[in-house]
């Protein structure tokens, strides 16, 4: 008599398929896979054991290094609750240039997620195309920040500079590019008998599922569940801007794709309505006990550089008590949790990482697929490994 | 403020006994309940309050500071109300253990994993308790308020000024 057996298949840490340092252990019968068991923690830095030990300004660069292919939206999410909890007005012109510079790193993601997650499936046009895009981003980062990839622009109550007037042409010619280029992208991939072929019905995950799961940003939506914290939980002044909501109907991996798309062509209007608005202005806040003084300040008195030394060396104390404050990353739900003791230092700072609760729903989705599939999977989770395990 | 929220209302009208405290701060209210009622209350709210989602599941020690070390923080959220609850539950170190919240939701499983791997607090009836982040043969919780920054057995480093 004849009998089967399982395999298991060992995939990843080292795998170009699995975006980082992610190692999945696979049953197989066959090809078909059985059971998936993720083993994540390999990049593990320990960002909330060291967030303990740093003054609330100093924490900041850690947050870049968390998913460290959307470093702005990381920062925003860290200082949005950081100011929650000193209740720290910020003006208006640093408000809009945050929503610019987050809307510009959701792009950047999204194509970074594009051209992976072609690469992935064999369309290897589309990551260079990508790249290259993503390479006029990280331009304007460099211009204004000094840093590609860790930027460290934002700070408590504004920004750490002003940003000049070769960053509003050059922001607004690539998202006037930008339109044309997802054209092109789309051209080679949505009717794509291949591309169809490997994304229609591929890790197919209910909205009740994906709920349950804890699933949140594009992956959700492409499942047909209408929420987008910026909408309907805003933040950062979103609700000054008009923007739709792409939802998904049939929660598969080509749903997730066209929501990913329609988003980045959101985000140019986004960022287009951002440079309309933008008017000269102070772009920190009047806040001397927790924002740092400015230039000018530290340079030329004695009291503003006994204050910069007083704010980069002492922090400032936070009143007693704990905010949450979730922020849509290109990702998910990215969630900063601090409780305060009254002391310049949190006495503990949750990070909630949008990649690790999604990948979690692999061991569902990739159930009774392919072992190729799963690499369509792991691509339409958009995972990254910074932000796992932290 | 705190007192007309609508799931507060609720939860005093049906667990008045097991409401240890309610609280508001920037907006955002927090109810601290007994450990015995927490998945009965939880299942709760998920059921007749629509709290659909499990954001988030965390625990903070206070070391020296309270007099149950540890406390259990869930982040609920509605999807369908648009609103937010946070859940707080106090454990004690010498009773390291709560009941497990992945039948209420799934998220819950790996989020409880890394508690455990983190800060030592079992889960009963947890379906796959293992360590997540870290490896499995680890000594020790790394954030606890009495495990070194630098890890154990190391001097500390001397680099920073503060």
């Amino acid at each position: 008599m004849a009998t089967t057996e399982t395999m298991t298949l060992n995939m990843g840490p080292q795998h170009p398929s699995t975006h980082g340092v992610l190692q999945l252990v696979l049953e197989l019968d066959g090809e078909v896979i059985v059971k998936v068991t993720p083993h994540i923690g390999f990049l593990h830095r320990g960002v909330e054991k060291l967030s303990e030990y740093r003054t609330y300004h100093q924490i900041l660069p850690l947050t870049d290094r968390l998913d460290y292919l959307a470093p702005m939206s990381n920062n925003l999410g860290y200082i949005l609750a950081v100011e929650k909890l000193m209740a720290v007005e910020v003006p208006e012109r640093a408000e809009t240039i945050r929503i610019i510079l987050t809307e510009l790193t959701r792009l950047e993601s999204h194509l970074v997620w594009l051209a992976t997650h072609a690469l992935d499936i064999g369309a290897m046009t589309v990551f260079i195309y990508a790249f290259r895009e993503r390479e006029t981003v990280m331009e304007i980062y460099e211009l204004i920040s000094g840093a590609r990839m860790t930027s460290n622009f934002f700070r408590v109550g504004g920004l750490s500079q002003d940003v000049t007037d070769e960053f509003v042409k050059k922001a607004g010619d690539f998202i006037d590019s930008m339109p044309g280029y997802l054209d092109q992208y789309e051209g080679l991939l949505t009717t794509n008998p291949i591309w169809l072929k490997r994304t229609i019905g591929n890790g197919v995950i209910s909205a009740e599922d994906a709920i349950d799961f804890g699933i949140t940003g594009p992956a959700l939506r492409g499942s047909g569940v209408d929420w987008d914290l910026r909408r309907d939980d805003t933040y950062g002044g979103y609700d000054k801007y008009q923007f739709k909501v792409p939802v998904g109907e049939k929660c598969d991996t080509f749903d997730r794709y066209k929501v990913r798309l329609i988003e980045m062509r959101e985000s140019c209007k986004i960022v287009r309505q951002g440079l309309d608005r933008l008017k000269p202005g102070p772009v920190l806040a009047e806040c001397p006990q927790v924002c740092y003084p400015p230039k000018e300040n530290v340079y030329n008195s004695i009291e503003g550089l006994i204050h910069h030394f007083k704010i980069a060396s002492e922090g400032f104390a936070a009143p007693e008590g704990e905010v949450y404050q979730g922020v849509e990353n290109p990702k998910g739900e990215l969630g900063f949790y601090i409780v305060s003791d009254g002391g310049n230092k949190p006495e503990r700072m949750r990070i909630r990482p949008p990649s690790f609760v999604n990948l979690q729903a692999i061991e569902k989705m990739a159930l009774g697929s392919m072992i190729a599939d799963l690499v369509a999977c792991i691509g339409t989770l958009d995972v990254v490994l910074g932000e796992i395990d932290r | 403020m705190a007192e007309n929220n609508r799931a507060v209302l609720k939860l005093k009208e049906k667990f008045a006994a097991s409401i240890i405290d309610v609280a508001e701060f920037r907006g955002e209210v927090t109810v601290t309940v007994a450990k015995d009622a927490i998945i009965e209350i939880l299942s709760f709210l998920k059921q007749s309050l629509q709290f659909n989602q499990l954001t988030d599941l965390t625990a903070v020690d206070y070391l020296g500071k309270k007099e149950d070390r540890f406390m259990m923080v869930y982040q609920l959220l509605s999807i369908p109300n648009k609103d937010r609850l946070r859940i707080k539950t106090p454990v004690s170190e010498a009773a390291c253990s709560i009941p497990t919240a992945t039948q209420v939701w799934l998220t819950a499983n790996w989020l409880e994993r890394e508690v455990y791997d983190l800060f030592g607090i079992t889960f009963d009836k947890h379906p796959d308790l293992r360590r997540i982040l870290l490896s499995e043969d680890w000594v020790g919780h790394p954030l606890r308020k009495d495990y070194p920054l630098q890890g154990p057995d190391r001097e500390p480093y001397k680099g920073r000024l503060s």
